[in-house]
């Protein structure tokens, strides 16, 4: 079942590309503004590159989120998955994978090359590409909950913006963290295990208030 | 008497009526008790001079801030769990009072800070996270006020809030833990001196008087909500009476 899900959505998100490269390129252009707007001076970029990646990391997965239940409560498939015998945990499991594979996934694999803009040490890319990978699942799974309770709604995008950005703070602390004592020479061990934490936490119970959430929004 | 009756919005409704006076009355005269004797009696501090005052008001709205959201989730939950009409209403009410009380605090946070610390606003960790929960307060406030269905309101308005409860802890340690990584001199908020009486008694006063307020808004909301939702009901349950 979770398999099937994943797959499905992968093939759906293969037959719109643009949409997951609009996720990332959104993710490089706001990266690429703050030099624009602070000034090239190299460290002061490399003091603020934690921040500003981990900050447009979280802008970047607010677009896709909109699209992660909104397509299958449209044309009645997401009905179709309620009314399946198999638990709804793991339907928004893999909807949530196949979601965080298609739009996160890619914005880990170009934090580096963002870094490498910032003058960030080769070291510190190590740690970001790493909290970013233990720290973009929690987005996706705090995300498909404000996803699940706005389905539907008229203003939905900038709703699940107001919902879901607060709730990020712990994951963009520690995420930010994590890079900061690491370009400082301190280990960034403890904010890459209390990550970790959130992130376990995350999935056990993310699913579970989302499954809720579609019940109540389909319903 | 049967307790449960009063769970039925339209049998709650001509209570509240009743109940919101004797909740408003001590209300308006533990203010003006509390901002007199805050005022009049209270010694000026022999640090802050007179801008302490400020804090008469400051902790009792801040404490109702932080006390309201959970309450809140828990009527929220109460009111999803067990299909509890009446819960979710007190809920959607609670929050707006919440959201003003936390608003309140961190103006008045301000407003403090500015001739004691010098600045507006400092990125402490308790200010940070107060901030944050009022955020909290605006998205459970603005999700309900978005779906029309005032079911479907309700339901996902107790999904938000109890996991916004779930995540105030986290957010509250990782907003102290991130301010002790960043600042490297922090100001602290002062050590009091041992508080003197009069100081101590008008806050608690202050503190009263808050929560008969909040009661009385709370439950005048309530009825406002009840009627929209119910209005032929609540009407003919009151004239009944």
């Amino acid at each position: 079942m979770l398999r099937w899900v994943v797959w499905r959505d992968l093939i759906l998100a293969w037959r719109r590309r643009a949409d997951a490269l609009s996720t990332l390129f959104f993710f490089v252009i706001v990266v690429s503004l703050f030099p624009l707007g602070i000034g090239p001076e190299t460290e002061l970029l490399r003091s603020i590159a934690p921040g500003v990646v981990w900050v447009a990391a979280l802008l970047a997965s607010m677009l896709s989120l909109g699209r992660l239940f909104a397509n299958d409560y449209q044309d009645g498939t997401l009905e179709q998955l309620l009314l399946t015998p198999q638990p709804l945990y793991l339907v928004v499991l893999g909807k949530v994978a196949a979601q965080w594979l298609t739009s996160e996934l890619p914005l880990v694999c170009m934090a580096p090359l963002l870094g490498v803009q910032f003058g960030v040490s080769n070291d510190t890319l190590v740690v970001l590409v790493l909290s970013l990978a233990l720290g973009t699942p929690v987005l996706s799974m705090i995300g498909s909950i404000g996803a699940a309770l706005t389905l539907g709604l008229r203003s939905s995008s900038v709703l699940i913006s107001i919902l879901v950005l607060p709730l990020y703070i712990p994951v963009l602390i520690f995420g930010a963290g994590a890079v900061e004592a690491s370009i400082i020479g301190q280990s960034p061990a403890p904010h890459i295990y209390l990550l970790g934490a959130i992130t376990v936490l995350s999935l056990i119970f993310a699913p579970w208030a989302t499954s809720a959430a579609l019940r109540i929004s389909v319903e | 008497m049967n307790v449960y009756k009063y769970a039925s919005p339209t049998n709650f409704y001509p209570l509240a009526g009743k109940m919101i006076p004797w909740f408003a009355t001590p209300a308006a005269i533990l203010f003006a008790v509390g901002l007199f004797v805050g005022f009049f009696i209270a010694p000026p501090d022999f640090q802050q001079g007179d801008a302490y005052r400020i804090m008469f008001i400051h902790v009792p709205a801040a404490w109702l801030g932080m006390f309201l959201y959970v309450l809140m989730a828990i009527y929220a939950g109460i009111g999803w769990a067990f299909n509890a009409r009446l819960a979710s209403m007190m809920a959607s009410s609670i929050s707006v009072t919440g959201a003003m009380f936390t608003f309140i605090s961190l103006v008045t946070g301000a407003f403090w800070g500015k001739p004691t610390w010098g600045v507006w606003w400092v990125w402490d960790a308790r200010m940070t996270s107060t901030l944050i929960l009022l955020f909290l307060y605006i998205g459970f406030i603005s999700l309900q006020s978005s779906i029309e269905d005032p079911r479907r309101a309700d339901r996902a308005g107790a999904v938000l809030a109890l996991v916004g409860v779930i995540n105030v802890p986290i957010i509250y340690f990782s907003v102290q833990w991130w301010n002790t990584l960043h600042q490297g001199a922090t100001i602290r908020i002062l050590q009091k001196p041992t508080i003197r009486g009069s100081m101590l008694w008008s806050m608690l006063i202050l503190l009263a008087a808050c929560w008969l307020y909040s009661v009385a808004v709370v439950l005048i909301r309530v009825r406002c909500i009840i009627l929209e939702r119910e209005q032929n009901a609540a009407r003919f349950a009151e004239a009944t009476l």
